[in-house]
């Protein structure tokens, strides 16, 4: 299982009744009770991880849980980067997940190819070459 | 009048401002979160009141009548949501414009000047405190940002006070092992948080591992939201625990019962049926989408994993950590100097090396609560001009040399040993942002044989991301270290970082460029893109 909301009904403490509270994550429902903040409203419906690293894909979810790690940032109502452990829930909120691929390297954008089309042509037989000689050559300067 | 601006509402932060309105300064209390009592009294938010709350807290009468006093107090102004994202030095030209006043300000101790920060404060823009030995102060300047965490359009304030107590706390060490990046791997701190403040419980069958008296209590926070917690593991010996610990072991099991005395009706609970085992550590976690089991193994004295004495735990969450690092960004950004064990350099009235700035808590030594409160009570009367001789301080004074020794047995206790990185493999990510793996950082810090921290991170992008570096980047500079020899030469640190908390790029332009109709006209040309043909 994953993480769980202590019942009020079964919690030592005696609670009052808690004010129950829905919010969307990525268009599904999910309901916690006023006051908790969004990681905790994730956690308890269920959801370990909603993030993918940009790199490999991982999953991420809460890992401090105090606005340390940044792990567990959302987007909310619109906003993105969110730390999710830190915003407490209102009831409505919109949450959407952020999967925030690498920036593509300069050359293969798409506004990049049509104004370099001529110098690519040019170079793209050369370019791995041209690449080890760069290093290379500065290498030889460090020596 | 003395006007002091305290960062920070934890136990430190909550001294320093009662004591500095015991000499009747005007205090601003800042804190990032929502509600006082900082990371050791998070508790639940007022929309959830139970009756038996205190049950959870140790020393929860306490923190109430310090929070009761400094709420009725008119001349204590209390700003919760309160980012400080900068501390800049002070100009050296003195600010003799009148006081500035920012809106809201009615009944506050310091004038928040709304709208001015690093990009756009000149002495001008500075408030002045108002009497004429204020202006010549060399007093940095607190930059802050009040509203939702991580909002949109926040409120803008600076201070410029007559003395400053720094009292931000500390996070969670966590030392890096295969798999601790699967979801279900959580700090102590996460835990303790989750389960304080939302009655969460972040699994079902949960081990706690690592370092230090704090694991104890965040096993006891476990048990009572309903988890079963397999086990304790210590990564230190009982043989150092008991030497470090000295005469007076007592202390100790001071340490540990806080734990405990969270709640009197989870103690046995605790006591019959969580093991406390010691000279072991989680060395891997394992799973594709999350946790599901751990391999748990035997280490020697310095930590390094002994072969053969691994063990397999199932498991729906583990709970990791080595210690805390203090929040040194502000300290640093203020220009204190720091110890040789990177805390903050404090005197016996708590004074940094920054005129008027005080620390107090843990960023002066990990040493626990009853430290922090003795400190932040001696940097709050300091700070309002007081002085140790005062018979109020003779209490404190003594009670101060007692909880810094308290500070030195956990380290010596409870510290990271050096043999830890014996259970990294070369596809354990040591840097999470930036998915940095072992072998790939070692790989680099070889091939380029730089010897410089500031090179060596742009090299390898180890704590160059998200948390710019707040979770790893004491571990890559102990790593790298490893790899030069003689150790890393340019003596950086990462634990600075001049912007302390994030600030969305809207809201800095909205103060470095006032608006003015015309201004953001799309067709004003900017220079940065470069100009391509339109065909």
């Amino acid at each position: 299982m994953t993480a769980r909301l202590l019942p009020a009904s079964e919690d030592p403490i005696a609670p009052d009744a808690p004010t129950p509270l829905t919010i969307t994550v990525d268009g599904v429902l999910a309901t916690g009770v006023a006051g908790q903040t969004l990681a905790g409203v994730i956690l308890a419906s269920g959801s370990l991880a909603w993030r993918r690293t940009s790199a490999s894909g991982k999953p991420r979810g809460v890992f401090c849980g105090i606005g340390v790690c940044f792990d567990c940032v959302v987007e909310v109502n619109g906003h993105r980067d969110v730390r999710a452990c830190l915003r407490r829930a209102t009831d409505g909120d919109v949450v959407v997940s952020q999967h925030d691929l690498l920036p593509k390297p300069y050359e293969q954008s798409e506004q990049s190819e049509q104004a370099r089309q001529p110098l690519r042509t040019e170079q793209a037989p050369q370019h791995e070459q041209s690449d080890e000689q760069t290093q290379s050559d500065a290498r030889g300067d460090n020596d | 009048m003395t006007d002091v601006v305290i960062i920070g509402a934890g136990p430190a932060g909550l001294a320093a401002a009662t004591s500095a309105r015991a000499l009747g300064a005007h205090v601003v209390l800042l804190d990032s979160a929502d509600q006082l009592g900082g990371q050791y009294w998070r508790h639940l938010p007022t929309q959830r009141p139970s009756k038996h709350e205190a049950g959870l807290h140790h020393g929860w009468a306490k923190f109430q009548k310090l929070c009761a006093d400094l709420v009725a107090d008119p001349d204590c102004r209390i700003l919760t949501q309160a980012q400080v994202w900068a501390i800049t030095a002070a100009e050296s030209s003195a600010g003799t414009g009148p006081a500035s006043t920012g809106s809201a300000t009615t009944g506050s101790a310091c004038t928040g000047s709304a709208g001015t920060d690093p990009a756009t404060t000149g002495a001008s823009a500075r408030n002045s405190a108002g009497s004429a030995a204020s202006t010549t102060s060399a007093v940095p300047t607190v930059h802050v940002l009040v509203g939702e965490p991580d909002g949109v359009g926040r409120e803008r304030l600076s201070f410029s006070p007559d003395a400053i107590v720094l009292a931000n706390g500390a996070h969670d060490r966590a030392l890096p092992f295969p798999g601790w990046d699967l979801p279900g791997v959580f700090t102590a701190g996460a835990a303790q948080a989750l389960a304080k403040s939302e009655r969460i419980a972040v699994g079902d069958r949960v081990l706690v591992a690592g370092a230090g008296p704090f694991l104890l209590p965040v096993a006891a926070s476990l048990a009572q939201v309903g988890a079963t917690v397999l086990g304790v593991l210590e990564a230190n010996h009982m043989q150092r625990i008991i030497s470090g610990w000295g005469k007076k072991p007592w202390q100790l099991i001071g340490a540990a019962s806080k734990g405990a005395e969270l709640a009197g009706y989870a103690r046995n609970h605790i006591a019959n049926r969580i093991p406390y085992l010691t000279g072991r550590g989680v060395v891997a976690a394992h799973g594709t989408e999350r946790v599901t089991h751990v391999t748990t193994a035997k280490l020697d004295t310095g930590w390094a994993p002994i072969a053969g004495t691994e063990k397999t735990v199932a498991v729906d969450a583990v709970c990791i950590g080595h210690g805390f690092t203090p929040r040194l960004e502000l300290a640093i950004a203020a220009g204190c100097a720091l110890t040789a064990e990177r805390f903050v350099r404090v005197d016996a009235h708590q004074r940094t090396t920054v005129p008027g700035v005080y620390a107090a808590g843990e960023l002066t030594a990990i040493g626990g609560v009853d430290a922090a409160l003795v400190e932040g009570t001696i940097a709050g009367h300091a700070a309002a001009g007081g002085h140790l001789s005062d018979p109020a301080m003779k209490s404190q004074v003594a009670k101060r040399i007692t909880f810094s020794g308290f500070a030195r047995r956990i380290e010596k206790a409870h510290g990271i040993r050096a043999m830890w990185p014996g259970w990294l493999t070369d596809d354990t990510i040591i840097c999470r942002c930036e998915e940095v793996n072992y072998g790939a950082m070692c790989q680099t810090a070889q091939a380029t044989e730089s010897t410089g921290l500031r090179s060596l991170k742009l090299s390898t992008r180890a704590g160059l991301g998200l948390c710019q570096g707040r979770v790893c980047g004491r571990t890559v500079e102990e790593l790298l270290a490893c790899q030069t020899p003689g150790g890393l030469s340019d003596g950086v640190m990462t634990d600075r970082r001049p912007i302390a908390a994030p600030v969305r790029i809207a809201d800095l332009a909205a103060a470095a460029l006032p608006a003015s109709p015309g201004r953001n006209s799309p067709q004003t040309a900017s220079p940065s893109k470069p100009s391509r043909p339109t065909t």
